[in-house]
């Protein structure tokens, strides 16, 4: 056998039909996605099964060629089996279930919110950062602490990009509406107060989108989205600094589709000049939902000896970050 | 003006030792956040400070032991406090033996219990807020707080120290927590119910959760 292994990784949790493929050397070889979008409205789970089935052949083509290798070289595949749509999750399950018999190697579920911890600390070099996931279906803060990685903060109800994503739909931006939201914002002048929702360290944004839709009609749209972008950004940073506060982790890695945002970069950049803490965003490609992330995680996996029959290779669609024991990091 | 020596700076607001008529007080000023709008920044220092000044009295006259406001400075989101003299629980906890850290956290669910039924909820329900001072538990930061006897407001009082525990005290968290709803429930009676099952609803709610806790919705 080969001593080098490349890891497929098959990523289905929402909108992304994504497959990479990882090196057992920490290098992403090939990422290639396909996005389901909506043509109105958002995402519809049905639909966006279907379009997975219909992309995963082709975009795993895709990935083998790009990264030079053909499916004989590969030697296991990961799956992202939850937190997810379950229709989803059940296809890309079926996909890499697929692959593994094929190809006769190693099935390994990965938890889809440790996947964008893991290839964050890859391409960063930062060993033991805080977290701050943040995208249409997470808002998370995590750090390690005791085999695990530890959630210090979360939303209480609606994610950051779900409430973005549902405004700008709200004013009539076409996919994707957070730079459109963001575009609008740099244009605002006045401030209009909208509800502000700390507890603790979670936050809470349905109470925004509620009021901040409701203005839509009687306020300038470009003040609206200022403020609006100014109280989700603001909540954000502001449980950021409290966890950087009382985890004293000495980086912060910002990840997940919303971690583009140039006015959530500059608020949370600032609190960690303010805290000494070094700042790191993940490059779009591997923020965002991924092939590649998948696999790397896989590979991390797979180490340690957590592949899994096919029979038992179930998705988990409400699979908690925290549950996963990280035994490559003990 | 009495000498200032910075305690601690933390992420909301800095913390300074100084006097007060000769007594020993600590300044605590909620600082500009460079990173919001300063509109928005303002609001937020101002209603906090105002808000935390009140609850600390308020707190007390409910039988739970906080500092005791001397001033307040609602320009410069100032409030001179007594000042306690000791580690926060946080520091404790790992080297509680079982019987002490049941007997404590039944004590902080006895507190935050008087609280509830008082009227007002913490909003920040975590180790780092409460300090065990000469035989009492004190309470304080309640900048977060508000007058509430809503089940929902309670029921996220209750859950934020669930997790305060499995974050920072991973470790011995469901013991401390079981004792904790003891005391809770000890003082809020038949009251308790309504919130703990709140509890699990939030834990449910808009968070990825494990199958085996995903009850009756």
């Amino acid at each position: 056998m080969n001593s080098v292994q490349y890891v497929l990784g098959i990523e289905s949790t929402a909108h992304t039909f994504g497959c990479g493929i990882a090196s057992s050397e920490g290098k992403i070889l090939s990422n290639v996605k396909s996005e389901y979008i909506p043509t109105s409205g958002g995402i519809h789970p049905r639909e966006a099964s279907q379009h997975h089935a219909s992309k995963a052949a082709g975009t795993i083509a895709v990935a083998l060629n790009e990264a030079g290798l053909r499916i004989g070289d590969i030697t296991a595949v990961a799956f992202s089996a939850g937190p997810g749509l379950g229709p989803c999750l059940r296809t890309g399950a079926t996909v890499a279930r697929t692959v593994s018999l094929i190809r006769k190697c190693p099935l390994v579920p990965v938890n889809h919110c440790v996947a964008h911890i893991e290839v964050g600390r890859l391409v960063t070099g930062e060993d033991d950062p805080l977290v701050v996931y943040v995208s249409g279906g997470n808002t998370i803060i995590s750090a390690y602490s005791g085999g695990r990685y530890r959630v210090f903060g979360e939303t209480l109800d609606i994610a950051l990009g779900n409430c973005l994503d549902t405004f700008a739909r709200h004013l009539g931006l076409s996919h994707p509406g957070v730079p459109k939201l963001e575009q609008l914002a740099d244009e605002g002048r006045r401030f209009i107060p909208l509800p502000y929702v700390v507890k603790g360290q979670d936050v809470s944004y349905s109470g925004l989108l509620t009021m901040a839709s409701r203005l839509a009609g009687e306020c300038d749209r470009r003040d609206l989205s200022l403020s609006l972008l100014e109280v989700a950004y603001g909540m954000v940073a502001e449980v950021t600094e409290r966890a950087i506060a009382q985890t004293e982790k000495g980086a912060l890695l910002l990840t997940g589709g919303v971690a583009r945002s140039k006015r959530l970069q500059r608020a949370l950049s600032f609190i960690c000049s303010d805290h000494s803490a070094r700042f790191h965003v993940v490059p779009p490609d591997l923020a965002g939902d991924n092939g590649g992330m998948i696999a790397w995680t896989g590979y991390l996996g797979l180490r340690e000896g957590m592949s899994v029959p096919v029979e038992s290779s179930y998705v988990n669609p409400n699979w908690r970050l925290d549950e996963v024991e990280v035994l490559w990091r003990r | 003006m009495a000498e200032m020596r910075l305690l601690k700076k933390g992420a909301e607001a800095e913390l300074y030792l100084t006097e007060w008529m000769g007594l020993e007080a600590i300044l605590k000023r909620r600082v500009k956040k460079g990173y919001r709008n300063p509109d928005l920044d303002l609001h937020i220092r101002g209603t906090r400070t105002s808000n935390e000044a009140k609850l600390l009295s308020e707190a007390r006259r409910l039988g739970v032991p906080t500092p005791i406001v001397y001033s307040v400075d609602k320009r410069d989101c100032e409030i001179l406090m007594s000042y306690i003299d000791a580690p926060p629980l946080k520091m404790l906890v790992g080297g509680m033996g079982s019987a002490d850290l049941a007997r404590t956290f039944l004590r902080v669910g006895e507190m935050v219990g008087r609280l509830h039924k008082g009227g007002i909820v913490h909003g920040d329900l975590t180790t780092s807020n409460i300090i065990p001072y000469s035989g009492l538990l004190y309470l304080i930061d309640f900048g977060l707080g508000e007058h509430t006897s809503d089940v929902e407001s309670r029921g996220v009082d209750i859950h934020l120290m669930r997790r305060a525990l499995e974050s920072s005290h991973h470790e011995v968290s469901s013991a401390a927590y079981l004792s904790f709803i003891e005391g809770y429930q000890y003082i809020m009676g038949s009251l308790s119910e309504l919130v703990l099952r709140r509890v699990d609803a939030i834990r449910r709610r808009g968070r990825y959760v494990d199958v085996s806790q995903r009850k009756e919705g």
